[in-house]
């Protein structure tokens, strides 16, 4: 290891739980509001995890309202509360870009079993 | 104004309070034992100068041994001075860590750039060039230097291809994010310059 590593040792979470590409997640984030401090959910399909290490981010996407939101999140920044993993999904590719294109029942994922 | 000789390690990122990522370096910073004074009486100014790194045996001259022995360290493979107003505050021997600074607080820190050869003046200017389609034959070059008749000449000062780099760069105002004083390690906010390796001058 060298002194990088160490630097970023320190800033690496370790409550992370397993999830990948397909997978349905709500990620729980600290939002400071004036001088308040509340959490706030982003819950939706994982459609991206890219890069490693610290600078490892992911990106979920839900449908609000008829349109489509995308939010990327850096995998250890420390204002994500938590990461839920609601279901697991069954997917053939690791980015699911595709499902820009989708909407309705076609932009429904299987469940993985 | 006292401060360290470093050695850069490398970039990485850390996350700020706000949960933003931060660019960062990484520098192993002494520690660096003092092993001169410079007075203001006897030598007409006030400075300390300390060193970094371990010699190898066979690279120390007679004049370092005995200026280490005197400090009782090990030769110091670099050799920095730092001007200090009043040198009477440092010991010969004294040892200065990453102690020195910390969290929040701004440096500067000096370092020889990556020698970039003769280097044209898009890359050594950011000039814009020339068109590269449309029938143009001028892609890289600077353009127009001056007017023609008068002043029949080119002004000093005009900029032009040539060596770019391996310089001494100082950059200012940088603030420390980290702080490890086990490891002797500095992180600071944004770049530095110079290669992974190289020395580096951090001052307050």
């Amino acid at each position: 290891m060298n002194a990088i590593d160490f630097v970023t040792a320190g800033e690496l979470r370790n409550d992370i739980p397993e999830f990948a590409p397909g997978d349905t997640v709500r990620v729980s984030v600290k939002v400071i509001e004036g001088d308040k401090e509340r959490t706030q959910a982003f819950q939706g399909y994982v459609i991206r995890r890219r890069g490693t290490g610290l600078s490892e981010t992911f990106t979920v996407r839900k449908v609000s309202g008829g349109v489509g939101v995308e939010r990327i999140f850096p995998l250890h920044v420390p204002s994500i509360e938590k990461i839920e993993v609601l279901r697991r999904g069954r997917v053939r590719r690791s980015k699911l870009f595709y499902l820009r294109d989708l909407k309705g029942k076609a932009a429904r994922i299987k469940e993985r079993r | 104004m006292s401060g360290l000789i470093g050695r850069k390690i490398g970039m990485t990122q850390v996350f700020g309070e706000a949960g933003e990522s931060i660019p960062a370096t990484v520098i192993e910073a002494g520690p660096c034992p003092v092993v001169q004074k410079k007075t203001p009486e006897r030598d007409g100014y006030g400075a300390i100068q300390v060193g970094f790194g371990e010699k190898k045996k066979s690279r120390v001259r007679k004049p370092e041994a005995g200026q280490a022995a005197k400090a009782g360290v090990p030769v110091p493979r670099h050799v920095r001075e730092f001007r200090v107003e009043d040198p009477s505050g440092y010991e010969i021997g004294q040892e200065l860590s990453v102690e020195l600074f910390a969290q929040g607080d701004r440096v500067s820190v000096t370092g020889r750039s990556k020698g970039r050869g003769f280097a044209g003046v898009m890359k050594r200017h950011g000039m814009s060039g020339g068109d590269e389609t449309h029938g143009n034959k001028s892609h890289r070059v600077p353009g127009s230097l001056g007017s023609a008749a008068y002043p029949a000449r080119v002004f000093k000062g005009r900029r032009l291809p040539g060596h770019m780099g391996d310089a001494r760069v100082t950059v200012r105002n940088l603030e420390i994010v980290r702080v490890d004083t086990d490891r002797n390690v500095l992180v600071v906010r944004g770049a530095v310059p110079g290669p992974r390796n190289g020395i580096l001058l951090i001052r307050k």
